[in-house]
Protein backbone atom coordinates (compact mmCIF):
# COMPACT_ATOMS: atom_id res chain seq x y z
CA UNK A 1 0.00 0.00 0.00
CA UNK A 2 1.28 3.46 -0.83
CA UNK A 3 2.10 6.14 1.71
CA UNK A 4 -0.70 8.41 0.48
CA UNK A 5 -3.17 5.65 1.30
CA UNK A 6 -2.36 6.08 5.00
CA UNK A 7 -4.19 9.37 5.21
CA UNK A 8 -7.28 8.27 3.34
CA UNK A 9 -7.97 5.13 5.39
CA UNK A 10 -10.03 5.47 8.54
CA UNK A 11 -7.08 5.12 10.89
CA UNK A 12 -5.00 7.50 8.78
CA UNK A 13 -7.60 10.24 9.06
CA UNK A 14 -7.61 9.80 12.83
CA UNK A 15 -3.85 10.04 12.69
CA UNK A 16 -4.08 13.30 10.77
CA UNK A 17 -6.51 14.69 13.35
CA UNK A 18 -4.14 13.67 16.14
CA UNK A 19 -0.99 15.06 14.55
CA UNK A 20 -2.58 18.39 13.58
CA UNK A 21 -4.29 18.55 16.98
CA UNK A 22 -1.02 18.13 18.85
CA UNK A 23 0.62 20.67 16.56
CA UNK A 24 -2.13 23.18 17.33
CA UNK A 25 -1.68 22.42 21.03
CA UNK A 26 2.02 23.24 20.71
CA UNK A 27 1.00 26.55 19.14
CA UNK A 28 -1.25 27.26 22.11
CA UNK A 29 1.72 26.85 24.44
CA UNK A 30 3.75 29.42 22.52
CA UNK A 31 0.85 31.85 22.05
CA UNK A 32 -0.19 31.62 25.68
CA UNK A 33 3.34 32.06 27.03
CA UNK A 34 4.03 35.12 24.88
CA UNK A 35 0.71 36.78 25.64
CA UNK A 36 0.99 36.04 29.35
CA UNK A 37 3.81 38.60 29.30
CA UNK A 38 1.12 41.28 29.58
CA UNK A 39 0.80 40.19 33.20
CA UNK A 40 4.32 41.55 33.80
CA UNK A 41 2.28 44.75 33.98
CA UNK A 42 4.96 47.10 32.63
CA UNK A 43 2.70 48.98 30.28
CA UNK A 44 3.08 46.25 27.69
CA UNK A 45 6.80 46.81 27.08
CA UNK A 46 7.91 43.18 27.51
CA UNK A 47 4.91 41.95 25.59
CA UNK A 48 5.42 44.37 22.70
CA UNK A 49 9.06 43.33 22.38
CA UNK A 50 8.06 39.67 22.33
CA UNK A 51 5.29 40.35 19.83
CA UNK A 52 7.80 42.18 17.65
CA UNK A 53 10.14 39.20 17.77
CA UNK A 54 7.30 36.89 16.78
CA UNK A 55 6.26 39.17 13.94
CA UNK A 56 9.71 39.52 12.45
CA UNK A 57 11.48 36.20 13.05
CA UNK A 58 11.60 34.27 9.77
CA UNK A 59 11.20 30.89 11.51
CA UNK A 60 8.04 32.09 13.24
CA UNK A 61 6.77 33.61 10.00
CA UNK A 62 7.24 30.28 8.23
CA UNK A 63 5.56 28.46 11.09
CA UNK A 64 2.62 30.82 10.73
CA UNK A 65 1.98 29.38 7.28
CA UNK A 66 2.37 25.82 8.61
CA UNK A 67 -0.02 26.75 11.41
CA UNK A 68 -2.72 27.91 9.01
CA UNK A 69 -2.17 24.76 6.96
CA UNK A 70 -2.52 22.72 10.15
CA UNK A 71 -5.78 24.41 11.10
CA UNK A 72 -7.20 23.94 7.61
CA UNK A 73 -6.12 20.30 7.47
CA UNK A 74 -7.62 19.67 10.91
CA UNK A 75 -10.92 21.20 9.76
CA UNK A 76 -11.03 19.43 6.39
CA UNK A 77 -10.31 16.03 7.95
CA UNK A 78 -12.94 16.63 10.62
CA UNK A 79 -15.53 17.48 7.97
CA UNK A 80 -14.70 14.38 5.93
CA UNK A 81 -14.78 12.20 9.08
CA UNK A 82 -18.07 13.70 10.23
CA UNK A 83 -19.62 13.04 6.84
CA UNK A 84 -18.37 9.44 6.83
CA UNK A 85 -19.58 8.90 10.38
CA UNK A 86 -23.02 10.22 9.60
CA UNK A 87 -23.22 7.88 6.62
CA UNK A 88 -22.28 4.94 8.85
CA UNK A 89 -25.57 5.33 10.73
CA UNK A 90 -28.22 6.78 8.45
CA UNK A 91 -31.06 5.71 10.77
CA UNK A 92 -30.47 6.80 14.34
CA UNK A 93 -31.83 5.63 17.67
CA UNK A 94 -35.07 6.79 19.24
CA UNK A 95 -33.60 6.72 22.73
CA UNK A 96 -30.05 7.80 23.56
CA UNK A 97 -28.29 6.68 26.70
CA UNK A 98 -24.98 8.13 25.60
CA UNK A 99 -24.48 10.12 28.81
CA UNK A 100 -24.05 6.81 30.62
CA UNK A 101 -21.14 5.70 28.48
CA UNK A 102 -19.23 8.78 27.37
CA UNK A 103 -18.52 12.42 28.17
CA UNK A 104 -20.74 14.91 26.37
CA UNK A 105 -17.79 16.95 25.14
CA UNK A 106 -16.22 13.88 23.53
CA UNK A 107 -19.37 13.56 21.43
CA UNK A 108 -19.68 17.26 20.58
CA UNK A 109 -16.17 17.94 19.31
CA UNK A 110 -17.52 19.17 15.99
CA UNK A 111 -19.75 21.75 17.63
CA UNK A 112 -17.00 22.84 20.03
CA UNK A 113 -14.60 23.09 17.09
CA UNK A 114 -17.08 25.22 15.16
CA UNK A 115 -17.44 27.57 18.13
CA UNK A 116 -13.66 27.80 18.34
CA UNK A 117 -13.50 28.56 14.61
CA UNK A 118 -16.04 31.37 14.99
CA UNK A 119 -13.99 32.73 17.89
CA UNK A 120 -10.82 32.37 15.82
CA UNK A 121 -12.21 34.39 12.92
CA UNK A 122 -13.27 37.19 15.29
CA UNK A 123 -9.91 36.98 17.03
CA UNK A 124 -7.89 37.12 13.80
CA UNK A 125 -9.95 40.10 12.67
CA UNK A 126 -9.18 41.83 15.98
CA UNK A 127 -5.43 41.39 15.97
CA UNK A 128 -3.91 39.45 13.12
CA UNK A 129 -5.26 41.27 10.06
CA UNK A 130 -4.35 44.61 11.63
CA UNK A 131 -0.85 43.58 12.63
CA UNK A 132 -0.15 41.90 9.31
CA UNK A 133 -1.98 43.96 6.71
CA UNK A 134 -4.10 46.95 7.58
CA UNK A 135 -2.10 48.43 10.43
CA UNK A 136 -3.04 48.62 14.08
CA UNK A 137 -5.52 51.13 15.42
CA UNK A 138 -3.15 51.70 18.31
CA UNK A 139 -0.28 52.54 15.95
CA UNK A 140 3.30 52.17 17.13
CA UNK A 141 5.16 52.77 20.33
CA UNK A 142 8.78 53.76 21.04
CA UNK A 143 10.73 51.44 23.32
CA UNK A 144 14.44 52.28 23.88
CA UNK A 145 14.48 54.32 20.70
CA UNK A 146 13.01 51.48 18.57
CA UNK A 147 9.60 51.66 17.00
CA UNK A 148 7.35 48.69 17.75
CA UNK A 149 3.79 47.83 16.78
CA UNK A 150 1.71 48.60 19.85
CA UNK A 151 0.02 45.22 20.21
CA UNK A 152 -0.60 45.92 23.87
CA UNK A 153 -2.36 49.17 22.99
CA UNK A 154 -4.49 47.23 20.49
CA UNK A 155 -5.41 44.80 23.24
CA UNK A 156 -6.51 47.68 25.43
CA UNK A 157 -8.70 49.07 22.64
CA UNK A 158 -10.28 45.72 21.71
CA UNK A 159 -10.78 44.53 25.27
CA UNK A 160 -12.42 47.77 26.39
CA UNK A 161 -15.64 46.41 24.86
CA UNK A 162 -17.74 44.22 27.14
CA UNK A 163 -19.10 41.97 24.37
CA UNK A 164 -15.57 41.12 23.28
CA UNK A 165 -14.71 39.97 26.78
CA UNK A 166 -17.82 37.76 26.80
CA UNK A 167 -17.13 36.30 23.33
CA UNK A 168 -13.50 35.60 24.23
CA UNK A 169 -14.52 33.93 27.49
CA UNK A 170 -17.06 31.74 25.67
CA UNK A 171 -14.42 30.94 23.04
CA UNK A 172 -12.03 29.83 25.78
CA UNK A 173 -14.69 27.68 27.46
CA UNK A 174 -15.22 25.95 24.11
CA UNK A 175 -11.46 25.53 23.77
CA UNK A 176 -11.21 24.05 27.27
CA UNK A 177 -13.77 21.35 26.54
CA UNK A 178 -12.34 20.70 23.07
CA UNK A 179 -8.93 20.17 24.63
CA UNK A 180 -10.24 18.02 27.49
CA UNK A 181 -11.18 15.44 24.91
CA UNK A 182 -8.69 16.30 22.19
CA UNK A 183 -5.47 16.22 24.20
CA UNK A 184 -5.65 12.61 25.35
CA UNK A 185 -7.56 11.54 22.25
CA UNK A 186 -4.68 12.64 20.01
CA UNK A 187 -2.31 10.30 21.83
CA UNK A 188 -4.77 7.42 21.55
CA UNK A 189 -5.12 8.01 17.80
CA UNK A 190 -1.35 7.98 17.44
CA UNK A 191 -1.36 4.58 19.11
CA UNK A 192 0.06 5.81 22.39
CA UNK A 193 -1.79 4.04 25.15
CA UNK A 194 0.28 2.58 27.91
CA UNK A 195 -0.52 1.54 31.44
CA UNK A 196 2.29 3.71 32.82
CA UNK A 197 2.00 6.78 30.61
CA UNK A 198 -1.67 7.11 29.73
CA UNK A 199 -2.79 8.15 33.23
CA UNK A 200 -0.08 10.84 33.15
CA UNK A 201 -1.16 11.99 29.67
CA UNK A 202 -4.75 12.23 30.88
CA UNK A 203 -3.78 14.25 33.96
CA UNK A 204 -1.52 16.58 32.01
CA UNK A 205 -4.22 16.92 29.35
CA UNK A 206 -6.82 17.87 31.91
CA UNK A 207 -4.52 20.43 33.57
CA UNK A 208 -3.52 21.84 30.20
CA UNK A 209 -7.18 22.11 29.14
CA UNK A 210 -8.01 24.09 32.25
CA UNK A 211 -4.92 26.24 32.69
CA UNK A 212 -4.24 27.42 29.13
CA UNK A 213 -7.81 28.60 28.35
CA UNK A 214 -8.01 30.14 31.82
CA UNK A 215 -4.82 32.15 31.28
CA UNK A 216 -6.11 33.23 27.86
CA UNK A 217 -9.51 34.17 29.27
CA UNK A 218 -7.85 36.23 32.01
CA UNK A 219 -6.28 38.50 29.38
CA UNK A 220 -9.41 40.30 28.10
CA UNK A 221 -10.83 40.17 31.61
CA UNK A 222 -7.76 41.75 33.20
CA UNK A 223 -7.57 44.49 30.58
CA UNK A 224 -11.30 45.22 30.76
CA UNK A 225 -11.31 45.37 34.54
CA UNK A 226 -8.21 47.58 34.51
CA UNK A 227 -6.11 45.11 36.51
CA UNK A 228 -3.26 45.73 34.10
CA UNK A 229 -2.55 48.88 32.17
CA UNK B 1 -43.97 -6.68 37.55
CA UNK B 2 -45.95 -4.83 34.92
CA UNK B 3 -43.87 -3.70 32.00
CA UNK B 4 -44.66 -1.58 28.97
CA UNK B 5 -42.49 -2.45 25.98
CA UNK B 6 -41.87 -0.17 23.03
CA UNK B 7 -40.35 -2.48 20.46
CA UNK B 8 -39.06 -1.73 16.98
CA UNK B 9 -41.03 -3.81 14.47
CA UNK B 10 -39.83 -4.09 10.92
CA UNK B 11 -41.01 -6.82 8.55
CA UNK B 12 -37.81 -6.94 6.53
CA UNK B 13 -34.95 -4.86 5.21
CA UNK B 14 -37.19 -2.99 2.79
CA UNK B 15 -39.92 -2.21 5.32
CA UNK B 16 -39.80 1.22 6.93
CA UNK B 17 -40.54 -0.11 10.41
CA UNK B 18 -42.02 1.55 13.48
CA UNK B 19 -42.38 1.17 17.22
CA UNK B 20 -45.15 -1.00 18.62
CA UNK B 21 -46.22 -0.83 22.23
CA UNK B 22 -46.96 -3.98 24.23
CA UNK B 23 -48.14 -4.43 27.81
CA UNK B 24 -46.80 -7.36 29.74
CA UNK B 25 -48.21 -8.28 33.16
CA UNK B 26 -46.85 -10.66 35.82
CA UNK B 27 -43.24 -10.44 34.70
CA UNK B 28 -41.01 -12.16 37.23
CA UNK B 29 -38.01 -10.08 38.36
CA UNK B 30 -35.96 -13.29 38.10
CA UNK B 31 -36.61 -13.66 34.37
CA UNK B 32 -33.81 -12.77 32.03
CA UNK B 33 -34.60 -10.09 29.50
CA UNK B 34 -34.78 -12.72 26.76
CA UNK B 35 -37.14 -14.88 28.83
CA UNK B 36 -39.36 -11.84 29.19
CA UNK B 37 -39.21 -11.50 25.38
CA UNK B 38 -40.14 -15.19 25.11
CA UNK B 39 -43.19 -14.56 27.29
CA UNK B 40 -44.16 -11.66 25.04
CA UNK B 41 -43.71 -13.80 21.93
CA UNK B 42 -45.82 -16.63 23.35
CA UNK B 43 -48.53 -14.11 24.06
CA UNK B 44 -48.27 -12.75 20.50
CA UNK B 45 -48.42 -16.27 19.04
CA UNK B 46 -51.51 -17.08 21.14
CA UNK B 47 -53.12 -13.96 19.69
CA UNK B 48 -52.08 -15.06 16.17
CA UNK B 49 -49.71 -12.11 15.89
CA UNK B 50 -46.22 -12.15 14.46
CA UNK B 51 -43.68 -12.78 17.24
CA UNK B 52 -40.78 -10.35 17.64
CA UNK B 53 -37.65 -11.56 15.85
CA UNK B 54 -34.50 -11.27 17.93
CA UNK B 55 -31.14 -13.01 17.92
CA UNK B 56 -30.16 -15.34 20.74
CA UNK B 57 -28.29 -18.58 21.14
CA UNK B 58 -26.33 -19.67 24.21
CA UNK B 59 -28.17 -17.45 26.69
CA UNK B 60 -25.17 -17.64 29.00
CA UNK B 61 -23.27 -14.59 27.80
CA UNK B 62 -20.63 -16.21 25.64
CA UNK B 63 -21.93 -16.52 22.09
CA UNK B 64 -22.45 -12.88 21.16
CA UNK B 65 -25.76 -13.43 19.42
CA UNK B 66 -28.11 -11.32 21.54
CA UNK B 67 -28.12 -7.75 20.42
CA UNK B 68 -30.78 -5.48 21.80
CA UNK B 69 -30.48 -1.74 22.27
CA UNK B 70 -32.39 -1.29 25.50
CA UNK B 71 -33.36 2.17 26.74
CA UNK B 72 -30.63 3.80 24.71
CA UNK B 73 -27.86 1.36 25.58
CA UNK B 74 -26.61 -1.84 23.94
CA UNK B 75 -27.34 -4.86 26.16
CA UNK B 76 -29.20 -2.60 28.58
CA UNK B 77 -28.18 -0.72 31.69
CA UNK B 78 -25.67 -3.09 33.31
CA UNK B 79 -21.92 -3.00 32.80
CA UNK B 80 -20.13 -6.00 31.32
CA UNK B 81 -23.31 -7.94 30.68
CA UNK B 82 -25.02 -9.28 27.56
CA UNK B 83 -28.79 -8.95 27.08
CA UNK B 84 -29.29 -12.61 27.94
CA UNK B 85 -27.62 -12.08 31.32
CA UNK B 86 -29.68 -9.00 32.07
CA UNK B 87 -32.56 -9.71 34.43
CA UNK B 88 -35.86 -7.97 34.91
CA UNK B 89 -34.83 -7.07 38.47
CA UNK B 90 -32.72 -4.36 36.84
CA UNK B 91 -35.99 -2.63 35.97
CA UNK B 92 -38.81 -1.29 38.10
CA UNK B 93 -42.47 -2.25 38.16
CA UNK B 94 -44.34 -0.01 35.73
CA UNK B 95 -41.25 0.80 33.64
CA UNK B 96 -41.50 1.52 29.94
CA UNK B 97 -38.64 -0.16 28.13
CA UNK B 98 -37.69 0.86 24.60
CA UNK B 99 -36.01 -1.87 22.56
CA UNK B 100 -34.30 -1.08 19.26
CA UNK B 101 -32.06 -3.05 16.92
CA UNK B 102 -28.35 -2.20 16.56
CA UNK B 103 -28.25 0.84 14.30
CA UNK B 104 -25.48 0.87 11.73
CA UNK B 105 -25.61 0.80 7.97
CA UNK B 106 -23.07 -2.03 8.10
CA UNK B 107 -25.58 -3.96 10.26
CA UNK B 108 -28.77 -3.85 8.17
CA UNK B 109 -31.98 -4.92 9.90
CA UNK B 110 -33.13 -8.39 8.84
CA UNK B 111 -36.34 -8.29 10.82
CA UNK B 112 -37.46 -6.47 13.97
CA UNK B 113 -34.51 -6.60 16.38
CA UNK B 114 -32.34 -9.00 14.37
CA UNK B 115 -29.57 -7.41 12.33
CA UNK B 116 -27.16 -8.84 9.80
CA UNK B 117 -23.71 -8.84 11.34
CA UNK B 118 -21.98 -10.73 8.54
CA UNK B 119 -19.82 -7.63 7.96
CA UNK B 120 -17.92 -8.79 11.06
CA UNK B 121 -17.47 -12.22 9.47
CA UNK B 122 -16.07 -10.63 6.33
CA UNK B 123 -13.60 -8.60 8.41
CA UNK B 124 -12.49 -11.84 10.09
CA UNK B 125 -12.17 -13.60 6.75
CA UNK B 126 -9.98 -10.76 5.52
CA UNK B 127 -7.24 -11.58 8.01
CA UNK B 128 -8.46 -12.47 11.50
CA UNK B 129 -6.66 -15.78 11.60
CA UNK B 130 -3.24 -17.42 11.67
CA UNK B 131 -2.40 -19.48 8.59
CA UNK B 132 -1.02 -22.84 9.63
CA UNK B 133 -0.07 -25.95 7.77
CA UNK B 134 -2.15 -28.82 8.97
CA UNK B 135 -0.45 -31.57 10.90
CA UNK B 136 0.09 -32.50 14.49
CA UNK B 137 -0.15 -29.75 17.04
CA UNK B 138 3.30 -29.03 18.33
CA UNK B 139 4.35 -29.28 21.96
CA UNK B 140 2.57 -26.45 23.77
CA UNK B 141 5.63 -25.14 25.55
CA UNK B 142 7.82 -24.94 22.45
CA UNK B 143 7.04 -21.27 22.12
CA UNK B 144 7.40 -19.43 25.40
CA UNK B 145 5.08 -16.48 25.83
CA UNK B 146 5.38 -13.95 28.65
CA UNK B 147 2.46 -14.19 31.05
CA UNK B 148 1.59 -10.51 30.57
CA UNK B 149 1.34 -10.90 26.78
CA UNK B 150 -0.73 -14.04 27.14
CA UNK B 151 -3.08 -12.23 29.53
CA UNK B 152 -3.50 -9.27 27.18
CA UNK B 153 -4.09 -11.59 24.22
CA UNK B 154 -6.64 -13.51 26.25
CA UNK B 155 -8.55 -10.45 27.33
CA UNK B 156 -8.67 -9.24 23.71
CA UNK B 157 -9.82 -12.71 22.65
CA UNK B 158 -12.72 -12.45 25.10
CA UNK B 159 -14.51 -10.38 22.40
CA UNK B 160 -17.61 -12.29 21.37
CA UNK B 161 -18.24 -10.15 18.29
CA UNK B 162 -21.72 -9.10 19.37
CA UNK B 163 -21.41 -5.63 17.86
CA UNK B 164 -22.35 -3.67 20.99
CA UNK B 165 -19.30 -1.46 20.35
CA UNK B 166 -20.68 -0.48 16.94
CA UNK B 167 -24.15 0.02 18.42
CA UNK B 168 -22.83 2.21 21.23
CA UNK B 169 -20.48 4.31 19.11
CA UNK B 170 -21.95 7.58 17.89
CA UNK B 171 -20.08 6.97 14.64
CA UNK B 172 -21.03 3.29 14.34
CA UNK B 173 -17.33 2.50 14.34
CA UNK B 174 -16.16 -1.10 14.55
CA UNK B 175 -12.70 -0.29 15.80
CA UNK B 176 -13.06 -1.93 19.21
CA UNK B 177 -14.06 -5.21 17.59
CA UNK B 178 -11.42 -5.09 14.87
CA UNK B 179 -8.72 -3.98 17.30
CA UNK B 180 -9.54 -6.83 19.68
CA UNK B 181 -9.24 -9.30 16.83
CA UNK B 182 -6.01 -7.70 15.59
CA UNK B 183 -4.60 -7.64 19.12
CA UNK B 184 -5.37 -11.20 20.16
CA UNK B 185 -3.08 -12.36 17.36
CA UNK B 186 -0.58 -9.49 17.23
CA UNK B 187 0.35 -10.09 20.87
CA UNK B 188 1.38 -13.69 20.28
CA UNK B 189 4.44 -14.95 18.37
CA UNK B 190 2.27 -17.19 16.19
CA UNK B 191 0.32 -14.14 15.05
CA UNK B 192 3.30 -11.85 14.53
CA UNK B 193 4.26 -13.56 11.26
CA UNK B 194 1.25 -12.16 9.41
CA UNK B 195 0.71 -9.13 11.65
CA UNK B 196 1.33 -6.45 9.02
CA UNK B 197 -0.76 -8.00 6.32
CA UNK B 198 -3.51 -8.81 8.80
CA UNK B 199 -4.00 -5.32 10.17
CA UNK B 200 -3.99 -3.73 6.72
CA UNK B 201 -6.49 -6.21 5.30
CA UNK B 202 -8.81 -6.12 8.29
CA UNK B 203 -8.83 -2.32 8.43
CA UNK B 204 -9.40 -2.12 4.67
CA UNK B 205 -12.36 -4.51 4.98
CA UNK B 206 -13.71 -2.57 7.97
CA UNK B 207 -13.62 0.63 5.90
CA UNK B 208 -15.21 -1.09 2.93
CA UNK B 209 -18.10 -2.33 5.07
CA UNK B 210 -18.97 1.28 5.83
CA UNK B 211 -18.32 1.44 9.56
CA UNK B 212 -17.59 4.90 10.96
CA UNK B 213 -14.37 6.24 12.39
CA UNK B 214 -13.27 6.16 15.99
CA UNK B 215 -13.37 9.52 17.76
CA UNK B 216 -12.25 8.11 21.09
CA UNK B 217 -15.42 8.73 23.06
CA UNK B 218 -14.78 5.28 24.58
CA UNK B 219 -18.51 4.50 24.65
CA UNK B 220 -17.57 1.09 23.16
CA UNK B 221 -15.40 0.14 26.12
CA UNK B 222 -18.09 1.28 28.56
CA UNK B 223 -20.78 -0.80 26.83
CA UNK B 224 -18.77 -3.87 25.86
CA UNK B 225 -20.20 -6.92 27.63
CA UNK B 226 -16.71 -8.39 27.73
CA UNK B 227 -15.08 -5.13 28.88
CA UNK B 228 -12.65 -5.09 25.96
CA UNK B 229 -10.23 -2.21 26.54
CA UNK B 230 -9.67 0.70 24.15
CA UNK B 231 -5.96 -0.01 24.62
CA UNK B 232 -6.58 -2.45 21.81
CA UNK B 233 -7.61 0.40 19.50
CA UNK B 234 -4.34 2.19 20.25
CA UNK B 235 -2.51 -1.07 19.54
CA UNK B 236 -4.32 -1.44 16.23
CA UNK B 237 -3.42 2.17 15.34
CA UNK B 238 0.23 1.37 16.14
CA UNK B 239 0.16 -1.88 14.21
CA UNK B 240 -1.46 -0.15 11.25
CA UNK B 241 1.03 2.69 11.23
CA UNK B 242 3.93 0.26 11.56
CA UNK B 243 2.55 -1.87 8.75
CA UNK B 244 2.10 1.13 6.47
CA UNK B 245 5.46 2.74 7.17
CA UNK B 246 7.68 -0.34 7.01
Amino acid sequence: MSLTKIFTASIGRKLAMGITGLFLISFLVVHCSINALIFVNDGGETFNRAAHFMATNPVIRTMEIVLFAGIIWHIIQSLILTRMNQKARSIGYAVSGADANSKWYSRWMGLLGTLILIFLIIHLRHFWTGARFTGLESGTVLIDGHEYDDMFGEMKIVFSQGWVVIVYTLGMISLAYHLMHGFQSAFQSLGINHKKYTPAIKTIGMLFSLIVPLVFAMMPMAVYMGWIG
Amino acid sequence: MNITLKIWRQKNGNDKGSFQTYQLADVSPDMSFLEMMDVLNEKLIRNSEDPVAFDHDCREGICGMCSMYINGRPHGPLRGVTTCQLHMRSFKDGDTITVEPWRADAFPVIKDLAVDRSSFDRIMSAGGFVSVNTGNAQEANNILIPKEDADMAFSAAACIGCGACVAACKNASAMLFVSAKVSQLALLPQGRVEAKERVMKMVAQMDEEGFGNCTNTYACEAECPKLISVENIARMNREYLKAQLT
